[in-house]
């Protein structure tokens, strides 16, 4: 106790952070499992008995082909991300110091906006009539518009625009960290690019890729504003089925008990990030 | 012996219009220790990088045994490097780095795990095999990286910089364990250093390059009793400089040499002498013999400062014009108590004959006459 009064400013961080952690974090969290093992309640929302329904309701049938379509369009992205960023994480890497400033500078620049006027931004372009059309039209490539609004596409398209950034970043920072006598290495033992690719430099940007899934995949299942405005009725992603649960269908047993199955598959991706780092000999995130 | 197997000829490398190396030639034996020696920005480092395959040369070839590598890629010469930094793969285990080149020549996998045993043997790290390069102490990790190197047979090993992580006695340790090595294996090592000590003790020829040139190329007793010139006396060794001229060339092959007001006999040199002439006489700390100041012989002078070196009290004596002298003299067994005061006047002089006669270069780094 001496101590702490001793240390007036320590003591406060400390508080002020445990205290940020225990009401911001902890006890919310708290608060969904909760909710998520009680019954459903016209009135009061939640209410005893405690149950494991909720649960039981994300096996419904219906509900696992929205979670499917979800992981699906979800896992698309992440692809698509990966298979955007991890070049470009690359080369990012291999440009002069300046040109790497301006480069992550444009990157984080859309930042400044918010995504929700950019989506609106995007559904301009995609539109029936919009840009993307038009110029298509106008070019001669198309005779009458194509539909590209209210597709799976649309969603996977919106979803990439505003997640690559989260998965170029942890890219960029594993390539940086790749040095080049490593790769020196693996040349002067015999191995040509693809040997090298393959042995040397996956293994030792793992724990990059694995960040960036982690970083892409489960935000891609949450944003339900995207499919909001760009999927229309059929391309929904978990996390419309949790906003739809609170605030439309009233049903907070089952948006608790879905949000938690979110929480999960992020704490199960941390942990294999961790595994993967843990293998080059560093510690863990 | 003294066959050429790695010919370097009028190399030229150029980074951002900087001349690094300019028209080098340079010819390795087959099975010789070579070291590169030089200070740091001498081009020792891109000369051993244009032999691994790394860079390539802007002019100039190289061949190994009559084979023109010039353009080859690394991972298809016979030649094998130990990186500075070893250039460990974090993510294999130790036996995984050393099978990594026999993997990549898709030798079959018992070959592999008997050679790689081999090698692992042949540095003392076979109860590591298991282990991550994390796992290890710095000096094990650097004799992973010469036995991942060296499991694969190169016709050259090259070293870059390999001890200079490592701290005082372990390098000592790793510096007579290399040597061992070189000589069971029987390959060729081309070691880069900017420790003349290293270089000194454990090469069969050292390269002194300075600017990417050549100073002087020579036996290690070659390159630090017979200095090319004053920039290898410089930095092999430490040397103390007296400024001498030519008194008479004798008709014999001796020339008299004025030195502080002495006049001694010294053999003629290489280069032409001329009466008047000034030069530089060279001496060793070691050829210095300090007398008592009642001697005949000698210049007078005084200690200024006195070094216990262990084996050998080491001193700096000033001479009355200023001249600083090194001396390092043998504790004598006769006289366990030898020893200098401070101030105390004495008689500095030299045995003719182990001393070494340079022209004079006309360059500015004059002051820096005693630079270690």
């Amino acid at each position: 106790m001496r101590n702490l009064m001793q240390q007036p400013f320590r003591t406060a961080v400390l508080v002020l952070v445990w205290g940020w952690l225990l009401f911001l974090v902890l006890a919310p969290n708290l608060l969904v499992v909760g909710a998520s093992v009680m019954t459903r309640s016209p009135g009061t929302f939640i209410s005893l008995p405690l149950t494991l329904d909720a649960y039981r309701q994300l096996f419904d049938p219906l509900y696992l082909e929205v979670f499917l379509h979800s992981l699906y369009m979800a896992a698309v992205t992440t692809t698509v991300c990966l298979l955007i960023g991890y070049p470009f994480a690359w080369s990012l890497s291999k440009v002069g110091k300046q040109r790497q400033v301006l480069l992550i500078f444009l990157l984080i620049v859309p930042f400044w906006t918010n995504s929700l006027v950019r989506t609106y931004a995007l559904k301009l372009i995609l539109a029936t009539n919009g840009l993307l059309n038009s110029a298509l039209m106008s070019l001669g490539w198309i005779d009458e518009p194509v539909q590209m609004l209210y597709t799976e596409g649309a969603v996977v398209i919106g979803l990439v625009y505003l997640l690559l950034p989260f998965m170029i970043l942890p890219l960029y920072s594993v390539f940086e960290d790749l040095r080049e006598d490593l790769l020196r290495a693996s040349h002067d033992l015999g191995a040509g690019r693809f040997s090298t690719f393959i042995h040397v430099i996956v293994p030792m940007t793992l724990p990059g890729v694995l960040a960036g899934i982690m970083l892409v995949l489960l935000p891609a299942m949450g944003l339900f504003f995207v499919p909001d405005i760009l999927g229309g009725s059929r391309n929904l992603l978990v996390g419309n089925v949790i906003k739809n649960q609170f605030l439309d269908a009233r049903n907070w047993p089952f948006g608790a008990a879905a949000s938690i199955m979110l929480t999960l598959a992020m704490a199960f991706l941390m942990f294999a990030h961790r595994l993967s780092k843990r293998r080059i000999g560093e510690d863990g995130v | 012996m003294n066959q050429t197997l790695l010919s370097l000829r009028s190399l030229s490398k150029q980074f951002d219009g900087k001349s690094i190396l300019d028209s080098l030639d340079l010819d390795i034996y087959d099975g010789e220790f070579l070291t590169l020696l030089g200070p740091s920005g001498c081009g020792k480092t891109t000369l051993l990088r244009l032999m691994a395959g790394f860079e390539h040369p802007d002019a100039g070839s190289i061949t190994l045994a009559g084979q023109d590598l010039t353009h080859t890629a690394p991972e298809h010469r016979p030649l094998n490097t130990v990186f500075q930094n070893y250039a460990l793969f974090p993510h294999m285990t130790v036996f995984d780095n050393v099978a990594y080149g026999l993997k990549m020549e898709k030798r079959p996998k018992e070959e592999i795990r008997q050679r790689v045993e081999e090698a692992l043997a042949m540095v003392q790290l076979e109860d590591f095999a298991g282990r991550k390069p994390h796992q290890l102490s710095g000096g094990q990790q650097q004799r992973v990286a010469i036995a991942r190197a060296v499991v694969k047979r190169p016709k050259v090993l090259l070293l870059d910089e390999p001890l200079s992580a490592l701290d005082y006695k372990l390098r000592r340790t790793m510096q007579v364990e290399l040597k061992r090595l070189q000589r069971e294996l029987g390959i060729t090592f081309v070691f880069v250093t900017h420790d003349q000590e290293e270089a000194l003790s454990m090469s069969d020829r050292v390269v002194v390059l300075k600017d990417g040139l050549i100073q002087q190329l020579g036996t290690p007793r070659e390159v630090y009793e017979r200095p090319a010139n004053l920039f290898t006396a410089r930095f092999v060794g430490e040397t103390n400089f007296f400024p001498g001229h030519v008194d008479r060339a004798n008709g014999d092959e001796t020339i008299t040499v004025d030195v502080f007001g002495l006049k001694r006999t010294f053999r003629k040199p290489d280069f032409p002498v001329s009466e008047g002439q000034p030069l530089h006489v060279l001496l060793r700390p070691e050829d210095i013999r300090v007398l008592a100041p009642d001697d005949a012989d000698g210049v007078p002078g005084k200690v200024v400062e006195r070094n216990y070196k262990g084996s050998t009290l080491d001193s700096v004596i000033h001479l009355a014009d200023g001249t600083e002298v090194l001396a390092s003299e043998f504790f004598d067994e006769d006289d366990p108590a030898f020893d200098y005061r401070l101030g105390e006047p004495v008689r500095v002089s030299w045995v003719d004959g182990w001393e070494w006669l340079l022209p004079q270069e006309g360059e500015p780094e004059q002051e820096a006459a005693t630079d270690a």
